[in-house]
């Protein structure tokens, strides 16, 4: 096996290869950040308003004071003053809690209470009596009073556009033109919202459960008015995040000055229902979708209008019509997104935040165009194939999408199926098979790493990283192994914690190129040092050597003619001790400052739809079969087959996990998943876990994985895509395509549930 | 939570010694009398830690399992502790070759981990799952705040009820269990500061009416010893039909307990009883009168079904559900009719 640049590699990155952390989180000595041990914890509860919109005319604390354990309680009388608020996930102004008397939404936090114990913060909270001045809200599109505005193009978001569609789509010879809905979706990771903070003096620690430190951290520095270096995150372990914990939220500077009051830790673990309202969500999308086509299956016009809600005083969008305008070859293409405020708590990232309500529309249309020209889906997708970038011109880096239709295809069975609605029966069950285009853009952002290597060849790697159930221990120990010649048990991953070199957050499915690219940086920055001592001793066999021919396999430095010295005397020569590299990756295509950037927690990715020298995204087609009971219509999906080509798969094992997790979560998003809200109230109503459905073990059946074989040289020096987010992008699409061939029903919102189908 | 004294009965005079204070004690509304009953927990702890229940003294019965803890089958029928629980009676032998409706009413029900928990006693009195009731934070709530009004009327109410609802509340009864007791004709043995007494099954909840907040003709102090289910012909040709989004672990949104003696095709008993969509436990007699007699086919199902629901009442998203639970009912019907026994 060799690398980008000939040198041959330790063979490892692609093997499989299990959990090096499996063992403490099966156990149970994983420590996440609310189980951190602490002297004289005082415990936090929150109290959330009742009402979406209006102000807090006063609150009786008098029966919670009185509750024995209670110490304080903090509302924006007592504190308000103490926080700046923080940014939304757009790094722009976003509702707020504490500092003022407003309520911007349902379960907004509008005091904290403090107890001895969590019983008593509990018991204290509950006995909070609120009056307040309520106003009628708005819920969500069509309520009475939503401000509705169209997004404008400025330096970081486009409308992706060219030729006249307008007039192509009407002079399309078949056209589609159809309304799709996507709902409120939350994302409920097992792991609850907790933060506990700890003052030691002026420096401030924070243990929460995070998806990027470095942003927290900057983010609570600047609410507090703290130095940057004395506010520390940790977060060695990520109870799921899926974008919940991407960005920060109000919480966790409320618990900072709380335990700046009482001069002691102060531990905050919220309730489930809590996390519909304290964090965000994904938010309900609307789209106009126009497709037209010639007789023989050749787009000619894509016209992709997008409404998604958002808060009052954010304007978070998510906007893939960046991603749906770039997946087929059409000459005419016009997008345009709008949002839609409400008395709503502001949305966020959550898996493929873009693409997974955008491409349910896009991919439901190009079935619905399938059928409208007599061809099989397919085939379809590969008339309008195309390794070129439809918007900008530019080159894909590397596309295989049609490679991965054909090999799930395959698998699938796809030629067993009738194309005729309604036509495939087993029993009592109506049996349909979909599928649908996956697809992610393919980022990267600058990242730093200290690595050191010891001569008896053991290995510790250090960075910020997140490890959210991912394998992201596991990639960098995978990586440096395979770099410095060791084996995987020989490196020691550390991360979790800001005072760790920064790194992104975990999100958008940059972390494996991101970290991956500056662990491999680092490595070759300790050979090098290896190296260059080894030809310039007069003493060793390289000497005279070019440095640039050695390697570092099994333990040794190795030349280009096979000699080679342990990896002990060749270490040796550097230090006595370790040997220490620290490295930062700028990737290029990134501004100048994006290092410096990177350590007060703003990074800046490369994106992959908008790079400068190509169009990166990894691809992937997903297949379903869908199962529908033709008297009472309960919907059961018992197969899905998914192929992926994402580049270089560095850990196919965990890959694999990742890959089927989508899969999962994607058959969660099409039949189960919605957050009901209250119209008349702009109150969510069933937030829980037994009333907000996700699968359970019994809904999923047979889930198959294939790895088409990708190699690319364009998208970052290790060929890394980056698989995180692509895994549920098809299967909304896929799913609803099912449904239709095999009720002939055409659903064109989600969840799709039982009365849909009656 | 709030702070609650706990209380632990050896037996039954010591429960119902401790239930004489609840009489005492109590006003109407059952959901916030101040002494409550412990057995498996597994409604009354979750209300209590959303702040929906908030008693002062629980009584823990689980001791009474001694005397109320069997599982008796016989030629006259089947008697059921009420301390029994939920996944014993479902593993039981006899009630699976000879109950078939009872056990998979329980298999089908929560998971494994709270059906090992949850008694029989305690599950037939199961609370609703209405947010608005479950959520304190709702002003209004007749079953928790007795004439604070119904917040759930013009809400989202795919989850509600058709069948029983009242302009007060239209909260849906959300137990398995109950329905193959109510189309099983079987009893309720009760004790309780009045002595003993033993009711039908079906006369145990109440409509919610006017009144939401009464939810059962349990009088205070009173407490369920266990349950009588009589021998029949139908029994064993008898299934529960749960109807639902995902496939396990989730409250029906329809369901149908049915019984069937046939006679060469032809009804001579049915046994049909309704559920995720019932203000309380719902057998259905008009569907039962609409069956007997007559061969059972796709036809009598249909007409049954039709009778079943003729005087539900929809409001919102819920306009779908009597017609999904005039096909759940026929399903069951079909099924059960083609049972080999």
């Amino acid at each position: 096996m060799a690398d980008d640049a000939g040198r041959p590699t330790g063979g490892l990155i692609g093997q499989p290869h299990v959990r090096i952390d499996g063992r403490l989180k099966v156990t149970g000595q994983a420590r996440y950040p609310a189980d951190e041990p602490l002297a004289n914890p005082a415990y936090a509860y929150l109290v959330i308003s009742a009402i979406s919109r209006g102000r807090v005319a006063g609150m009786d604390l008098a029966a919670t004071k009185a509750t024995p354990g209670v110490i304080d309680v903090l509302t924006h009388e007592n504190v308000g003053q103490e926080v700046k608020p923080p940014m939304g996930p757009d790094g722009k102004p976003t509702t707020t809690t504490l500092e003022s008397d407003q309520i911007w939404h349902d379960g907004q936090i509008i005091a904290v209470v403090l107890a001895e114990t969590y019983e008593a913060a509990r018991e204290g909270a509950y006995k909070v009596v609120v009056r307040y001045a309520a106003e009628a809200p708005s819920a969500t599109f069509d309520s009475p009073g939503v401000e509705v505005e169209p997004l404008k193009a400025n330096e970081t978001r486009h409308d992706p556009a060219k030729g006249d569609a307008a007039a192509a789509f009407a002079a399309a010879p078949v056209k589609i033109d159809a309304r799709y809905d996507t709902p409120i979706q939350h994302h409920n990771p097992l792991e609850l919202f907790s933060t506990t903070c700890v003052w030691e003096g002026p420096k401030l620690t924070i243990h929460e459960g995070t998806q990027n430190l470095y942003w927290l951290k900057g983010s609570v520095a600047g609410q507090l008015g703290l130095d940057l270096a004395d506010v520390r995150t940790i977060s060695r372990f990520v109870g799921g995040g899926f974008g919940s914990k991407g960005a920060p939220t109000s919480r966790t500077a409320w618990i900072a000055v709380a335990a700046r009051r009482l001069k002691r830790p102060v531990k905050l673990v919220t309730t489930r229902d809590q996390g519909f309202t304290i964090a965000t969500h994904r938010a309900e999308t609307r789209h106009h979708l126009q497709l037209g086509a010639t007789p023989d299956g050749r787009l000619t016009a894509l016209v992709h209008e997008g409404w998604e809600v958002s808060s009052r005083p954010s304007s978070y969008n998510v906007s893939g019509t960046a991603t749906t305008a770039r997946m087929y070859a059409c000459p005419n293409i016009a997008t345009k997104v709008t949002v839609v405020h409400a008395d709503r708590n502001t949305p966020g990232f959550m898996r493929a935040p873009p693409d997974t309500p955008y491409m349910f529309a896009l991919e439901c249309g190009m079935d619905e165009l399938a059928y409208a020209l007599g061809k099989d889906p397919i085939e379809l997708r590969r008339i309008n194939d195309t390794q070129t970038d439809p918007v900008s011109g530019k080159p894909y880096s590397s596309r295989s999408l049609m490679k991965c239709f054909d090999a799930a295809a395959g698998k699938f069975g796809w030629a067993k199926r009738d194309p005729k609605p309604g036509s495939m029966r087993d029993g009592d069950w109506l049996v349909g098979y979909g599928c649908a285009t996956a697809c992610y853009p393919c980022n990267i952002g600058p990242a730093a790493a200290r690595l050191s290597l010891t001569p008896k060849g053991k290995a510790t790697i250090q960075l910020a990283g997140h490890e959210l159930g991912t394998g992201a221990y596991t990639l960098l120990a995978i990586v440096v192994a395979d770099r410095l010649g060791l084996q995987v048990d020989d490196v020691q991953v550390m991360m979790g914690d800001s005072d760790l070199p920064p790194v992104p957050g975990a999100g958008g499915s940059n972390n494996a190129a991101s970290t991956s690219n500056v662990a491999a940086k680092a490595c070759e920055a300790i050979r090098q040092r290896l190296a260059m001592a080894a030809v310039r001793t007069n003493a060793g066999i390289f000497a005279g050597v070019d440095p640039a021919t050695l390697t570092l396999v099994n333990r040794a430095l190795v030349g280009p003619d096979g000699r080679s010295e342990p990896l002990e005397t060749a270490a040796s020569r550097v230090s006595p001790g370790a040997i220490e590299a620290h490295v930062e990756n700028v990737p290029q295509g990134l501004p100048p400052d994006a290092a410096a950037a990177l350590y007060h927690g703003r990074a800046s990715l490369l994106r992959g739809q908008s790079r400068e020298d190509v169009t990166a995204f990894a691809f992937g087609a997903q297949f379903v079969e869908i199962r529908v009971h033709r008297r009472t219509c309960e919907i059961r999906a018992p197969r899905a087959v998914a192929a992926f080509a994402s580049g270089t798969i560095v850990n196919p094992l965990a890959a694999h996990s990742q890959y089927q997790g989508g899969a999962i979560w994607g058959i969660g998003s099409a039949l189960h998943e919605q957050t009901e809200i209250d119209l008349r109230t702009a109150r969510y109503v069933n937030h829980n876990i037994a009333d907000y459905l996700v699968p359970v073990n019994a809904d999923i059946g047979e889930v198959d994985v294939i790895f088409v074989p990708e190699e690319d040289h364009e998208v970052n020096p290790l060929g890394v895509k980056g698989i995180g987010e692509i895994g549920i992008v098809g299967m909304n699409a896929a799913i609803a395509n099912a449904v239709f061939h095999a009720t002939g029903r055409r659903i064109r919102k989600l969840p799709i549930r039982i009365e849909d189908l009656l | 939570m709030r702070p609650f004294r706990y209380e632990h009965a050896a037996d039954r005079e010591a429960a119902l010694q401790a239930g004489r204070s609840a009489a005492a004690a109590a006003g109407e509304a059952h959901v916030r009398a101040p002494v409550q009953y412990l057995a498996g927990g597994t409604t009354l702890i979750d209300l209590m830690k959303l702040d929906v229940m908030r008693p002062e003294v629980v009584v823990d019965i689980n001791g009474l399992a001694r005397q109320h803890g069997e599982i008796r089958s016989g030629p006259d029928g089947l008697q059921l502790g009420a301390l029994v629980r939920m996944a014993d009676a479902a593993e039981h032998p006899a009630v699976r070759r000879d109950y078939p409706v009872i056990a998979q009413s329980l298999e089908l029900a929560a998971s494994q981990q709270l059906r090992n928990m949850a008694s029989l006693g305690g599950n037939v009195l199961q609370r609703t799952r209405c947010n608005y009731f479950r959520d304190v934070t709702w002003a209004a709530c007749n079953k928790r705040a007795p004439g604070s009004g119904c917040a759930a009327i013009g809400g989202p109410d795919r989850g509600m009820a058709v069948l029983g609802v009242s302009e007060h509340c239209i909260a849906n009864y959300p137990g398995d269990f109950a329905g193959a007791l109510a189309a099983l004709g079987a009893t309720v043995d009760i004790e309780g500061p009045g002595g003993r007494r033993v009711i039908p099954f079906e006369e145990l909840h109440r409509l919610p009416g006017d009144t939401p907040h009464i939810e059962t003709n349990l009088a205070p102090g009173e407490l369920i010893t266990g349950f009588s289910v009589p021998a029949g012909p139908w029994t064993r040709r008898s299934l529960y039909l749960k109807i639902r989004d995902r496939q396990s672990y989730e409250f029906a949104i329809a369901s149908a307990a049915v019984a069937l003696d046939l006679d060469a095709g032809v009804v001579r008993e049915a046994r049909v009883a309704l559920g995720g969509m019932v203000a309380k436990p719902w057998r259905s007699h008009e569907a039962e009168a609409a069956l007997r007699g007559h061969p059972l086919t796709e036809g009598s199902a249909q007409a049954a079904a039709a009778a079943a629901f003729a005087q539900a009442v929809v409001h919102g998203e819920d306009r779908f559900k009597p017609e999904l639970g005039r096909r759940t009912l026929v399903r069951a019907l079909l099924q059960c009719a083609a049972m080999e026994i």
